[in-house]
């Protein structure tokens, strides 16, 4: 992480800011549809039938009811019957259809959810890999990770249950809505009149939980940001006897996350029995005004032209109930909606992210040389490399890779306004070694970050076996050329998975070799279960040079014409120091190699070191030529010695 | 477990508990209105006066109202409560930790604490929200109202009974079946999740090895796996719905089959209408209590995972406390080791350190040597009693530190860490860590001692520039020496450098420890180095290997005496491991 370019880059910065957005709803829409033509609108018509199902009863309790008003006086219990039976048949018939669409409609939703994110993760993934290194240079890894985990849980709450939910309680209130207005436009007014207040009432509180909700992410980010500081720095903490002090500071933070918190809650946890209330108020005033309508015998007006009677009063208290349960679900997923949305927002942002370019059409094949010293390329691996490159007038020539890379006059800034490199050139022959030796700062890591084009040149140009290096493909052209971080990293896998990284169609033979080139194997044939030992958390279980081993040996199992190496400037101790220095030296035998050298034996054995400052070269030759000419390099040298 | 987190409710139990009455308050309101309203349907049914319909309204207007209020309060009490409870949890974690020892702490990895303290807390959040708005009330009113149920519908009432256990034990089955595999679900998300931090962190390494399509299609089939499983798993839950569909059903059909007969058949004495209607809204309370507490099983199964890892915080024991009657002087910095044998742990078979013997006289330099795993630094740690002996005694100032005042001796002991840390705030902000009263003249002398003075007046902003979370804005030998100066500011008696010039060049190494000769001759200087260079001067040099004293003496002395002493001078001095960017880098 040391050698990273500055954090705050124009276009990167790392902004979180949540903007209330539908057209993020839209799009998930649309993508849902598109990932689903079939199953959504299936699911859709399960939903509106198990919607109407829901609604038809009230007709039939409407007609249950009226036969027993009709009966009752009689007491006939048999003509009840006849006239019941059948109704109660028919309703019977609704709820299995409604049952059947019921599970239906469930388990496709399970199914279309998990597929969803499942397509989601994938197309994310998918972009981040062919994201320019500039992407993960300039956003917090914390922050990306976050998009997979946090803002992917938002989408599922609102594709497993706000968008069902929103569906299927429009679509009842609407069923409902027709009911009433058959059986009297008068009642439903009253109804309207009161689920009116509760859509103002819930768009005033559900907007303000919305909003502290949004607080309540920002406090736990930062609260969750404070902890990890300190959880790292708790030895130091012991050390300096900072326990109280730093305690202190955490209550300060806690409490306002505190704060937010119980808004966001409380605003969330009184809508519900307020929504449920203002329906239970409006019960009673449908049943008054029924009972008004009724007893003062008032016309009624209604698509069914029925007269009012105790037979509609009844449902219509029963429609109250369920208008006023449903607009209570909506209700209670304008939050996760709201969250949704600002998750969406962040995983659009990284799927629409620009992806590394690559114009390049130069390949990297496999050739042969016949006898009269023809390339041939060739499908089996020979070892020989060639670069193949078509031109315009349809002909096609092979170059032999041989190593030879020339940065020639190269400008080249983070940003633009702002340039780290000023005419640096470079030549390396094939075989050569380069070292750079400067400053942190100095621009050692970028020059080797242009070479295998992480990043782009401003100016000037870069030419590989005299090949433009913008003219390769990159996949080639950084397959080409091998490299070794500072930082090493590792994968979840087997050691030997981890070494064949360099390589994915080496054999197990072929590893083992690398690993014994570079002297790995053999506290690796220690390790408990060998080359099958299981690494996790980036090797956690592996001490930093036993790392650093395994990734020499995956660059040895690639075996590049052309390497980068970083080394580490971390202290091992001398022994592992030592070990770790024959595997570097083993690696770059043969090979063209770029080292930004920390040891004095590098830096000595090179054939060109490089002194960089402020971005450009200041010295270059032998270590005997720049000792000889008493310069910057010198002073480095003898300076450092004359203390000792 | 659970006694031990509810002790963190503390102030937050008055909240808990209003909220629990005012719910009761509301349940019991909540299965009167329907009775009530059988009354207004009746008496509209019955073409009662007007009057009479409008006062039973009222006294309906009036429940609600009243439910309002009690639904309102228990909403806001407890969010209040299970906020502050969360709070408390955090709190009572954090200030356990910080009595954490070394040892505690290295039991627990950083970013296991951050989840313990941040997604763990959250989830018993709200499981606690969820069961003292919940877990009383469901059976309250499913009790109120299948009572209600027989008050009013007399035997019909028994279809709720028959309905009851079919749905509890059907939403007891489901949860029961879903929740392991949703355990197995989340092992495989977490193992997703840590290899997307994979690539994330090692991007690098995936382009430069042009491995983009071949971690696609690896994500691929782990996400492909995670998304049946995960389908399998909620497509259990989805019988739920249908369950309960089934169960509504069921009851609507026979409530108005029977019901209606059974109105008719009496003539509406004592069963009518109104009956009826009251019947289907308690089915209707009795099936969401039960889905409720299906609910409240399945968040307390899915949070007891966290409940466990928070205890586990709790309940550690800080394994160094200070002492009964501790002592606040520490006379000078004298350290003597007697027969010191040390394990990490007790059911460790190798000991760390065996058999030290020592006596550093205050004021000494003394360097230590030795390579990765021969316990230097465990040897020094011991010291400001960051880890307890285990066998033997170590003395400060003639005292045994096990009897000094903890924040007295780390106050006398400064050390330096290997793995050191800056805070996010000023280079000032961080400098003071190390006396909180430092004047701005005591800064730059602790940091021209420590060379770091100059550096931070290059700054646009010296003293003040912000340091960024771990301290990436600066190089290691800057980080380094910042340290320094932040443990010169304590003026210990003892200073403690564990490896910590590593990153500074071999001049300003000389010139840290020629300032420390001249100006702070009386404070003991024990420096652990990987480099001859940095401590060949030292009054005394102690060479360790595996855990035992290999040789003590000075340089000249162990070039003749000590083998392992030799072969590291050789080693250096022939070149081939001297630290070439940092002179580069820090020369000016």
């Amino acid at each position: 992480m040391s050698k990273q370019p500055p954090k705050a880059m124009p276009n990167g910065a790392p902004s979180r800011k949540p903007p209330m957005d539908l057209k993020a709803l839209g799009r998930l829409v649309k993508l849902l549809f598109t990932y689903y033509p079939v199953l959504i609108p299936l699911i859709i018509v399960c939903i509106l039938f198990s919607a109407g199902a829901a609604a038809i009863p009230d007709i039939f309790i409407q007609k249950v009811i009226a036969i027993v008003a009709k009966y009752q006086p009689t007491m006939d219990l048999a003509g009840a019957t006849a006239e019941l039976v059948p109704q109660i048949l028919f309703l019977v018939g609704a709820y299995a259809i409604s049952l059947v669409a019921v599970v239906v409609q469930a388990q496709l939703s399970a199914i279309v959810t998990q597929g969803f994110l499942y397509k989601m993760r994938k197309d994310m993934f998918a972009r981040m890999q062919r994201l320019p290194v500039r992407y993960f240079d300039t956003h917090k890894h914390g922050d990306i990770m976050s998009t997979y985990t946090n803002d992917i849980d938002t989408i599922r709450q609102l594709v497993s249950q706000s968008l069902p939910t929103a569906i299927r309680t429009l679509s009842v209130v609407v069923f409902v809505l027709c009911v009433m207005l058959y059986y009297s436009v008068w009642m439903t007014l009253v109804i309207l009149a009161g689920v009116l207040v509760m859509s103002v009432v819930s768009k005033k509180i559900g907007g303000g939980s919305a909003k502290y909700f949004m607080r309540q992410q920002q406090s736990m980010g930062k609260t969750e940001g404070y902890v990890q500081e300190m959880m790292n720095g708790q030895k130091v903490v012991k050390v300096f006897s900072h326990e109280g002090k730093s305690a202190r500071e955490f209550k300060a933070i806690n409490e306002e996350l505190f704060d937010d918190a119980y808004k966001a809650h409380a605003y969330a946890n009184t809508l519900g029995p307020i929504i449920m209330n203002i329906g239970n108020i409006l019960y009673v005033i449908v049943a008054v005004a029924g009972g008004l309508f009724l007893t003062l015998g008032a016309p009624n007006l209604s698509i069914s032209g029925l007269a009012f009677e105790i037979s509609i009063i009844v449902p219509f208290l029963n429609m109250t109930k369920q208008f006023t349960g449903n607009i209570n679900q909506l209700s209670q997923q304008i939050n996760s909606v709201v969250m949704a949305l600002a998750g969406a927002n962040r995983v659009f942002d990284l799927i629409d992210q620009q992806p590394e370019t690559d114009d390049g059409y130069v390949t990297l094949v496999n050739v042969e040389v016949d006898e009269e010293g023809n390339i041939v390329e060739t499908d089996k691996r020979s070892n020989i490399w060639a670069w193949k490159h078509p031109h315009q007038d349809g002909t096609l020539t092979y170059t032999l890779v041989r190593g030879d890379v020339r940065l020639v006059d190269v400008d080249f800034g983070y940003r633009e306004d702002k340039t780290v490199l000023h005419g640096v050139s470079v030549y390396a022959e094939p075989g050569q070694k380069v070292a750079f030796v400067g400053a942190t700062g100095a621009g050692k890591t970028t020059i080797t970050n242009l070479i295998n084009r992480f990043y782009d040149i401003a100016d000037g140009k870069i030419r590989y076996d005299g090949i433009n290096i913008n003219k390769i493909k990159k996949d080639d052209l950084r397959r080409s050329l091998g490299i070794v971080l500072q930082d090493t990293n590792l994968f979840s896998g087997s050691v030997m998975d981890n070494i064949r990284y360099g390589r994915l169609d080496a054999t197990d033979q072929e590893c083992i070799e690398a690993s014994i080139l570079v002297g790995a194997d053999d506290f690796i044939t220690r390790l408990p279960n060998g080359y099958d030992t299981l690494l996790s958390n980036n090797g956690a279980n592996l001490s930093q040079g036993q790392r650093q081993l395994i990734a020499i040996a995956r660059a040895a199992v690639a075996d590049p014409p052309v390497m980068i190496l970083d080394e580490a400037t971390s202290s091992i101790d001398t022994h592992t120091e030592a070990i770790v220095q024959r595997g570097m030296d083993k690696l770059m035998e043969g090979r063209t190699v770029f080292v930004i050298a920390h040891r004095l034996s590098t830096v000595k054995n090179s054939d060109v070191i490089m002194v960089l400052e402020k971005g450009r070269i200041i010295e270059r030759g032998s270590h005997d030529d720049l000792i000889e000419k008493k310069g910057k390099y010198y002073q480095l040298y003898t300076g450092a010695f004359e203390l000792e | 477990m659970l006694k031990k987190l509810f002790g963190s409710v503390r102030e937050y139990k008055k909240p808990t508990f209003i909220t629990l009455f005012f719910i009761v308050l509301e349940a019991i309101i909540e299965t009167l209105i329907p009775f009530i309203t059988a009354n207004l349907v009746n008496s509209i049914k019955e073409g009662s006066q007007v009057i009479d319909i409008v006062s039973t309204g009222l006294l309906l207007v009036l429940m609600a109202c009243l439910s309002l209020a009690c639904g309102g309060i228990a909403g806001f009490t407890c969010s209040k409560a299970s906020a502050g409870f969360a709070k408390n949890l955090r709190n009572d974690m954090y200030d356990k930790i910080q009595s954490f020892s070394f040892a505690n702490i290295d039991k627990f990895s950083s970013s296991s604490l951050v989840t313990r303290m941040t997604t763990d807390v959250a989830n018993v959040q709200m499981s606690y929200m969820m069961i003292i708005r919940t877990a009383v009330r469901s059976p309250l009113m499913l009790i109120f109202s299948v009572i209600m149920a027989f008050v009013m519908g007399g035997s019909l009432a028994f279809a709720f009974i028959a309905v009851i256990p079919v749905l509890g034990l059907g939403l007891y089955a489901v949860a029961r079946k879903a929740m392991p595999a949703f355990r197995r679900v989340f092992k495989k998300y977490d193992n997703l999740n840590e290899s997307i931090e994979e690539n994330v962190r090692g991007a690098r390494v995936v382009k430069g090895f042009s491995r983009e399509e071949y971690e696609i299609g690896k994500f691929d089939v782990s996400a492909k796996e995670i998304c049946s499983d995960f389908t399998r798993a909620e497509r259990i839950v989805a019988m739920n719905t249908p369950l309960m569909s089934l169960c509504i059903y069921f009851i609507n059909v026979v409530i108005l089959l029977i019901g209606s007969q059974l109105a008719i058949s009496t003539g509406g004495e004592g069963f009518d209408v109104g009956q009826i209607s009251a019947l289907l809204s308690y089915g209707m309370q009795v099936l969401m209590c039960l889905m409720m507490l299906s609910m409240i099983y399945v968040i307390i199964t899915m949070s007891s995972e966290s409940m466990k890892r928070i205890c586990e915080v709790l309940d550690e024991v800080p394994t160094i406390t200070n002492p009964d009657s501790p002592i606040y002087e520490v006379a000078d910095g004298s350290i003597t080791f007697r027969g010191v044998s040390f394990k990490y742990s007790i059911d460790a078979n190798r000991f760390a350190l065996e058999n030290i013997d020592l006596d550093i006289h205050s004021g000494m330099t003394v360097g230590i040597i030795g390579g990765t795993g021969s316990s230097k630094t465990t040897l020094v740690q011991l010291i400001p009693r960051l880890y307890d002996v285990t066998e033997g005694s170590i003395l400060v100032g003639g005292v045994d530190v096990r009897d000094y005042d903890l924040d007295t001796l780390r106050g006398n002991v400064a050390m330096v860490l290997q793995k050191n840390e800056l805070f996010s705030g000023t280079i000032k902000d961080n400098l003071k860590w190390g006396n909180e009263n430092a004047t701005d003249e005591e800064l730059v002398e602790a940091c021209r001692l420590a060379q770091a003075h100059e550096f931070i007046t290059t700054f646009p902003e010296g003293y003040d520039t912000i340091i960024e979370q771990g301290g990436t804005n600066v190089s290691g030998g800057q980080k380094q020496r910042l340290c320094i100066a932040r443990a010169l500011l304590k003026h210990p008696k003892i200073l403690i450098l564990d490896d910590s010039t590593s990153a500074v060049d071999t001049r300003t190494d000389a010139l840290i420890r020629e300032g420390f000769r001249s100006y702070i001759p009386s404070t003991t200087k024990i420096i652990i180095a990987q480099r001859i260079s940095s401590v060949q001067d030292a009054d005394m040099i102690i060479v360790m290997n595996n855990g035992r004293i290999d040789q003590v003496g000075t340089h000249e002395q162990l070039l003749n005496t000590s083998e392992i002493y030799r072969e590291v001078y050789q080693e250096q001095t022939s070149g081939s491991y001297r630290d070439f960017d940092t002179v580069g880098g820090e020369a000016k």
